[in-house]
């Protein structure tokens, strides 16, 4: 029985090392934010963490990712208040919503290593995730606003660093 | 022909596919009625609602009752019931930010409660047709004002005062001239046993004093829970026991399992029994088209199982559909004539007298929903009982059809609606909750059956696949004095009834025989074409292919006089008038002729402002060009201006889009603008990739590889948004679906601007790169 460390806890699964991981998450361990959207890579609505890179899990076995720090829509942030997550709602991204964990995942994965896109960097980022009620526009502004916040917050925290 | 009087409608619809005009609302007459303050539309006088809309020949009406819709808690908090299905229009939202406003409730105080699929006691909730705010404006309204008066009377006589002299405000009843307040809250229990007020005597809100309604701060219930993964939609539904289940489905249209062979998708780990579904003979409505279902402890052994399944397959009478053959004889068809169903004036004459005519043949294939959450719904069925959880939009027609299937009374039905991943149209047909309920019942257990994109694809209901041929015959001065437009598409209502050959009176009420210009030899024809595959409501529906056409004819006609796009259109649309409807009974999106006539003012009014707003006539870079079309639907105007890019390799890219909507009185105008940002980009979606296509009486492509969508990187630079502010009493109109239909044609007005490239045939694909 694999042993999954999920979102900073360790959970086993009853499943063949050879089972998507998205299955795994959202069925065995009944986290629902990770969605089945095309079962191929092609989408991007089931996108996770493993060690901090964005990833398919529906292409991603849990025989691979035994050990390694997964991440879901329901552990990037504590109250739900990460900058994206908050931008999203500034930018009043969602239409049916469901794409959306996904595309917060991948742009979360973006931020953590480049706290200063341009809008190509960002636009190259994100083309693997589809939004079918097309919300491109506000994704792509809700991304650049996070990363002014985080900007904003970093450099206010180092001002506050003791000299 | 066959004549469906109810669009979208199609709920016992089988019984009176052969008579003309019967809807379902006329045997259901008198049912609305069920105790309570219980009203159907028709019976409201005019002055009560204002204006008059269709809503109350929709199945069950209008239900305005104030405590079937909200309830007060001791504590102050009020629910609302949201009794439409949320699939990212933001209705769940609106339609109880009516009431709240009415009512003069705290939005940060209001709870939203999904309503389960009951039409006796909500009254309709088919969440189609861009009818939620069109329809339900008023009732809300109605409804939120009720309930405030119940709650002023209830302070009134606390404090023995008249009721005249007390006022809601924020969640407060006051007695402005003693100073007394009272919330919401505290009122609760007194309030409820007040008696419900008479429509008729209803006071409600001047707007000016709206706090939400047009205001657009507002943003969708459901927001902090997306984007933190806790809503919840189809798939995320899990009951004790339950059991996952992915189904086989014959790969025609019109298929017969023949035998299968269970052992080595038995031998997967997980999957504990493959069985059979049962199928309904083609043309099969909305029920399953059966095949064998593979059930498992998970939904990814049961897809693993599945692959493993051995089958034979009869293909049936479809066995042969093929698009590329299917294209020409709806051309061949086109060139004849066909059903004539509009006549104004002799076409044929003027056409013949003409001294210039521009012949347009415009085709759309096929297009698929792909909503981002494929189809899914869970069911428990135990004895005679049955609970459905499912992303529907149509959550009373679910519990009629779930009822039917299993042979239970209706009352014995409960559908919970969950969130909608999408919807499109995809999901007003149930048959995938009807495969679980069906499943379940076999099973004697809970059951998930989850569609994989490839079933979504594979076994969808289509959008139509359509030719539509323009001739337009001009005099010596450029002035059109002839106009024959026939349209060559299989229809909807092929679903319903075997050998339909003729568009139904909503198809054709799209944007063909209610085509608005101001042309004096008229002629809209409809010949024959069979359909081989199930063909389905795909949001816009028929007048994706007609403004397509349409529109782009009049930039062929630009074109040919040399003249500027947009004078060619306002000349075309003629001088600002109501249009007497060209056909007896014209269906116009189920809307009364009086509030919701064809009005060419409206028509050119959100060409100007988009015109304006958009700088049309702006110098733009070389490679790029501008173009413009306008389309009434869904009784609401819109007029899309497209600014295109084409490189030298022929690769088109698109840096402004501008839109002018004219959707009369509005709730939203922030979810108003994220339907047209999602409009455009959809519809640059189906003029770039959308093609379905056919072999050997199977559908070719799988997934998102083979069947694209548009990603950020293809997505407009800039989209803007123009609303027109509605007049005094200016019914509302609708929203979710009017934005596509312009943008294809604007986009080939404007490649023809920047490369003298007319194209007819969509998608695009290939076409720029000679």
């Amino acid at each position: 029985m694999p042993t999954l460390t999920i979102n900073g806890r360790s959970l086993s699964v009853d499943a063949a090392n050879d089972t998507p991981l998205l299955w795994a998450i959202r069925e065995q361990l009944q986290m629902t934010g990770t969605k089945f959207g095309c079962g191929a890579g092609l989408c991007g609505a089931c996108t996770v963490h493993v060690n901090g890179e964005a990833v398919r899990s529906c292409q991603t076995m849990v025989g691979d990712v035994a050990g390694k720090k997964i991440t879901t829509i329901e552990g990037l942030s504590a109250k739900g208040d990460h900058p994206l997550q908050k931008a999203w709602i500034a930018e009043q991204v969602p239409q049916c919503g469901y794409c959306q964990s996904g595309q917060i995942m991948q742009a979360a994965s973006l931020l953590a290593k480049n706290p200063n896109p341009t809008k190509e960097e960002v636009v190259a980022h994100m083309d693997g995730n589809l939004c079918r009620c097309m919300t491109y526009s506000r994704i792509q502004k809700a991304i650049m606003r996070a990363a002014s916040e985080m900007r904003t917050a970093s450099a206010t925290s180092s001002e506050r660093r003791p000299t | 022909m066959n004549f469906i009087d109810n669009p979208r409608k199609l709920r016992g619809f089988e019984k009176h596919i052969r008579v003309e005009k019967v809807s379902r609302r006329s045997i259901l007459k008198g049912l609305g009625v069920t105790g309570g303050f219980v009203l159907a539309a028709p019976v409201m006088s005019r002055q009560a609602f204002a204006y008059e809309t269709g809503a109350g020949k929709m199945p069950h009406g209008v239900v305005v009752d104030p405590r079937v819709f909200v309830s007060v808690a001791p504590d102050g908090i009020v629910t609302i019931v949201g009794h439409r299905s949320e699939m990212g229009t933001g209705v769940r939202t609106s339609l109880p930010l009516i009431v709240a406003e009415e009512m003069e409730a705290d939005w940060s105080r209001v709870k939203v409660q999904q309503a389960h699929g009951d039409e006796v006691k909500f009254g309709n909730q088919d969440t189609d047709g861009s009818r939620s705010t069109r329809h339900y404006l008023m009732p809300m309204r109605q409804i939120g004002a009720s309930a405030r008066t119940m709650l002023e009377q209830a302070a009134a006589k606390r404090w023995g005062v008249p009721a005249t002299e007390v006022k809601a405000v924020n969640h407060e009843i006051v007695h402005s001239a003693s100073g007394r307040k009272l919330g919401f809250g505290e009122l609760a229990a007194d309030a409820a046993k007040e008696s419900v007020p008479a429509i008729e005597g209803l006071k409600l809100k001047n707007p000016k004093d709206f706090r939400y309604l047009t205001k657009g701060q507002i943003g969708i219930v459901d927001l902090h829970d997306i984007t933190t993964g806790k809503a919840r939609y189809g798939a995320d539904v899990r009951l004790p026991g339950m059991k996952y289940a992915v189904i086989a489905r014959p790969p025609v249209t019109g298929g017969k399992l023949v035998k299968f062979e269970p052992d080595d998708a038995l031998k997967i780990p997980g999957v504990e029994k493959v069985m059979q579904v049962r199928g309904w003979p083609w043309p099969s409505k909305f029920q399953p088209l059966g095949g064998v279902a593979v059930i498992a402890r998970n939904t990814g052994a049961a897809i693993k199982g599945r692959d493993a399944l051995k089958l034979v397959w009869d293909d049936g009478p479809n066995g042969k559909y093929d698009s590329v053959a299917y294209r020409k004889e709806l051309e061949e068809a086109s060139r004849k004539p066909g059903l004539v169903l509009r006549q104004e004036g002799d076409a044929d004459a003027a056409l013949k007298s003409a001294d210039k005519v521009i012949v347009g043949e415009y085709y759309i294939p096929h297009l698929a929903h792909v909503s981002m959450e494929p189809p899914v719904a869970v069911a428990d069925v135990k004895g005679d009982k049955a609970e459905i959880w499912a992303p529907v939009q149509s959550p009373g027609g679910t519990r009629e059809d779930v009822a039917k299937t299993l042979g239970i009374p209706e009352g014995n039905v409960t559908v919970n609606v969950t969130l909608l991943g999408g919807g499109f149209g995809r999901k007003s047909k149930c048959d995938f909750a009807l495969e679980a309920a069906l499943l379940s019942k076999e099973l004697g257990a809970p059951v998930k059956v989850q569609w994989t994109r490839e079933d979504d694809i594979h076994n969808g209901f289509l959008h139509t696949v359509s030719v539509e041929r323009i001739e337009a015959g001009l005099d010596k001065s450029g002035k059109v004095i002839a106009w024959r437009h026939r349209s060559v598409a299989p229809s909807i209502a092929s679903t319903f009834a075997a050998g339909t050959v003729h568009q139904a009176p909503f198809e054709i009420g799209m944007g063909l025989v209610d085509m608005p210009f101001e042309i004096a030899n008229i002629s809209c024809e409809n010949p024959e074409a069979a359909a081989h595959t199930r063909i389905g409501w795909f949001r816009s529906v028929s007048n994706i292919p007609r403004a397509f056409a349409v529109q782009s004819m009049v930039g062929e006609i630009a074109q040919a006089t040399g003249r500027d796009q947009k004078e060619t259109l306002l000349a075309l649309i003629g001088s600002p008038r109501i249009v007497k409807p060209a056909v007896k009974d014209l269906w116009n999106y189920g809307e009364p002729q009086d509030s919701y006539p064809i009005d060419t003012a409206r028509l050119r009014k959100v060409v100007e402002l988009v015109a304006e707003k958009g700088e049309w006539g702006r110098q733009v870079p070389k490679g790029h060009g501008l173009g413009i079309a306008v389309h009434r639907s869904f009784v609401s105007y819109i007029a899309t201006i497209v600014e295109v890019a084409v490189d030298d390799k022929g690769k088109l890219t698109v840096p402004r889009v501008d839109t002018a909507i004219d959707c009369g009185t509005f709730v939203n105008p922030e979810r108003i603008a994220s339907q047209i940002e999602g409009a455009a980009i959809m519809g640059l979606s189906i003029a770039k990739y959308g093609e379905i296509t056919f072999k050997d009486g199977k559908v070719q492509q799988k997934n998102f590889d083979d069947f694209q969508v548009v990603r950020i990187d293809e997505s407009p630079v800039v989209t803007n948004v123009y609303i027109v502010p509605p007049g005094p009493d200016t019914p509302p109109s609708g929203v979710g679906e009017p934005g596509v239909p312009p943008f294809a044609p604007a986009l080939i007005n404007a490649i023809f601007a920047a490369t003298g490239k007319r194209i007819r045939s969509l998608p695009i694909g290939k076409q720029l790169e000679a």
